[in-house]
């Protein structure tokens, strides 16, 4: 395209990115367990050691809990790391350092120093990987203040979100997915940002909201897609960021259909859909009925059969049916043809990773 | 409460070494050929190369021993008296599987032989072998504990935490390093500052011996020694082996092309091969006899893992609390 922009992979606009700001910015450093072997973190760190040699991009022991000390001492002292993690369950040996100092060691330093830190993450669908490596965990951290939370849903926002992320002065958590990373969309060349706390309407429609969550903005974008078809006409909502989280834009969106199906990638006791759901009460407290329903993981942990990990996720039929109820409540239950919920992306994931 | 018992442990007995491990090695090279056919939807972590390790210090341990794995847990689960069938099962995601679908490859567990499970994050199996070993010690069962782990997993801080506390207590756990010399792709030289590893852990006050050639008769051997003393409250005991994953970290494939190690080291690890050097001692009929045995085995769980039905979707709920 003439103005610089071209169709660019998930994965490597995450690659993209961190080179742009490498080059920028001789403060910023990544490290991680297996950033630097010829995986690459699935690809996503490649061409980044070869560039900018051993120093600035260096893999770990298997110390999560230490390393991320490591990251925020050398925040402090004004580096800006970028700490990766090839799943965001290993986040869980991090946490005493992000809740504890990194997502508030600003503040309890009367503001003396800032903490510009980037976490990666991942969220493997399972593919029978079981239930330590397909969860989905930003509820965790969008509770934490002090904390930021990214959760781009393709390739444009993965790469404008990982720069602003870099270029913040904050600890900020990146969640990327795993299944999103074949994804193509157009991403232009040089550096941008997309800044947190600026939600987008990805669909316009009239008859329901849908808001969506990471790679469930894709569900939802083909769950509409069948709506349509269904004469149900869907407005879907992508967050990007979780925290600070812009809901000024879910509310104008429901103030118009007064209909919201909240699409979450992981569970719904205490998630980002239920902060989200809050916040639509309390906005729209007063302005007349508002209809709220939620769909995300079972709540169960992920199983690995096959058979159960089906009805363990959410998919664009299941997102389909639940908008459907919500707009057509006198109508009767209606589901797509199974065949026609399918995303082409899952289609084609074949194990291991 | 039963009291303390302090057994002989049983003969050393190169058949049943053998047995062991040719099982192991048949049947992980069986999941490896069925892999690509997509009916085992669970990535699986090989033990190809490594399965003497497991058999060595598994063979003088009694039923009401326990072992704890890795997610490269195969030959521990076997080794330990695991059941093929419901591993088989566990693979395919069948009903019938160790953990009803529930686990997969990563989490084989069977609590009638004391196979305490497995866990897909590094390090974390650790402390919980610890405190079952801590129950046997307050239950007075003589009971100990095979923990096995990765070089990796000496990394986690959890292990020198669990080092220092076993020590501490006396825990009766047998502390098993399979020392690969990689993480995923990361060798050993870019993530110790020294391969002392033995020498770190004796500060604790363990003992603890190096297995350069992970030989099973000697390993076994080892184990058999130290279970009695440890049985009676003697504390911790801590060995690394150091081994070769054959194949590649994840998936049936190999991965010596990719540039990050050998072949010719592979082949210096085959000569070592626990098959081939424990089939060697055997006189040729009975090892012919083992052999067919094993597959016969083999078929029929493979069998059992095919024809065994899909879990009810309404699994999905249950046991997401006791
Ligand atoms: C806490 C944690 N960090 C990272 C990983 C990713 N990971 C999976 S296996 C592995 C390598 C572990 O190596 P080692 O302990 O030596 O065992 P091996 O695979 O060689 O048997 C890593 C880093 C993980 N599963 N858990």
């Amino acid at each position: 395209m003439e103005d610089g922009r071209r169709v660019l992979r998930y994965v490597d606009a995450l690659s993209e990115a961190v080179a742009l700001e490498m080059a920028r910015d001789d403060k910023v450093f990544l490290f991680g367990l297996d950033v630097d072997d010829h995986k690459s973190i699935q690809g996503s760190t490649r061409g980044l050691l070869e560039r900018f040699g051993k120093e600035r991009v260096f893999t770990t022991p298997l110390s999560e809990d230490a390393m991320t000390g490591v990251a925020i001492g050398a925040a402090m002292a004004g580096m800006r790391p970028i700490h990766v993690h090839i799943r965001m369950d290993f986040l869980m040996l991090c946490m005493n350092q992000i809740v504890n100092i990194a997502s508030k060691a600003r503040y309890m330093y009367g503001g003396q120093v800032k903490v510009p830190m980037v976490v990666r993450s991942i969220i493997g669908k399972s593919w029978g990987q079981g239930a330590q490596h397909s969860q989905a965990l930003h509820s965790l951290f969008m509770h934490l203040p002090g904390m930021k939370v990214a959760a781009p849903s393709n390739a444009h926002d993965a790469k404008g979100c990982t720069i602003a992320a870099i270029r913040d002065d904050n600890p900020v958590l990146m969640m990327e997915h795993r299944l999103l990373y074949p994804t193509e969309a157009v991403v232009n060349e040089g550096a941008y940002v997309v800044p947190p706390g600026r939600s987008r309407v990805c669909r316009f429609g009239r008859d329901v909201t849908i808001v969506g969550v990471s790679n469930m903005v894709v569900e939802a974008l083909r769950a509409a897609e069948l709506l349509a078809e269904a004469g149900v006409s869907a407005e879907v909502i992508d967050p990007i960021w979780l925290a600070p989280l812009d809901s000024e834009t879910i509310v104008e969106s429901a103030r118009r259909t007064r209909k919201v199906l909240i699409a979450d990638n992981g569970w719904l006791n205490c998630g980002a859909s239920a902060e989200i759901a809050a916040r639509l009460a309390e906005a729209l407290a007063g302005e007349g009925p508002i209809q709220i329903k939620r769909v995300g993981f079972a709540p169960t942990p992920c199983p690995p059969s096959p058979e159960l990990e089906n009805a363990f996720y959410p998919n664009p039929g299941t997102i389909a049916a639940a908008a459907y109820a919500l707009a057509k409540p006198d109508a009767p239950a209606w589901a797509p043809d199974p065949a026609a919920t399918k995303l082409a992306y899952q289609l084609q994931f074949k194990g291991p990773f | 409460m039963p009291a303390t018992k302090s057994s002989r442990p049983k003969k050393a007995d190169p058949a049943r070494l053998y047995r062991a491990v040719r099982r192991i090695r048949r049947v992980e090279e069986e999941v490896a050929r069925i892999y690509p056919s997509d009916k085992i939807k669970s990535p699986v972590h090989l033990s190809i190369g490594q399965e003497g390790i497991a058999v060595g210090v598994c063979d003088p341990l009694e039923p009401r021993d326990a072992v704890s794995g890795t997610y490269r847990g195969h030959a521990t689960y076997l080794a330990k008296g695991g059941d093929l069938n419901a591993m088989m099962a566990e693979l395919f995601g069948k009903d019938t599987g160790c953990a009803r679908g529930k686990g997969g490859s990563m989490h084989l567990v069977d609590m009638k032989a004391n196979v305490l499970g497995c866990s897909a994050v590094v390090g974390t199996t650790v402390p919980v072998a610890a405190g079952f070993a801590m129950a046997q010690k307050m239950r007075k069962t003589g009971a100990v504990v095979a923990c096995f782990l990765g070089d990796g997993a000496s990394e986690e801080g959890c292990f020198p935490e669990t080092l220092n506390f076993a020590a501490l207590h006396k825990l009766p756990v047998i502390f098993v390093c399979e020392n690969n010399g990689f993480a995923i792709h990361e060798p050993l030289a870019k993530r110790w500052a020294t391969t002392k590893l033995c020498e770190r852990v004796r500060t604790y006050g363990i003992p603890a011996t190096r297995f350069t050639d992970s030989d099973t008769a000697k390993i076994r051997d080892h184990i058999a020694k130290a279970l009695p003393a440890m049985r009676k409250g003697g504390g911790p005991i801590f060995l690394e082996c150091l081994t070769w994953r054959w194949r590649e970290h994840v998936g049936p494939g190999e991965d010596y092309d990719a540039g990050f190690r050998s072949k010719a080291d592979l082949a210096k690890w085959q000569k070592k091969d626990p098959v081939v050097v424990l089939g060697k001692k055997l006189d040729k009929k009975l090892k012919a006899t083992i052999d067919a045995e094993i597959e016969a085995e083999l078929a029929a769980a493979v069998n059992f893992a095919e024809t065994s039905p899909w879990p009810d979707a309404k699994e999905l709920y249950s046991d997401v609390f006791a």
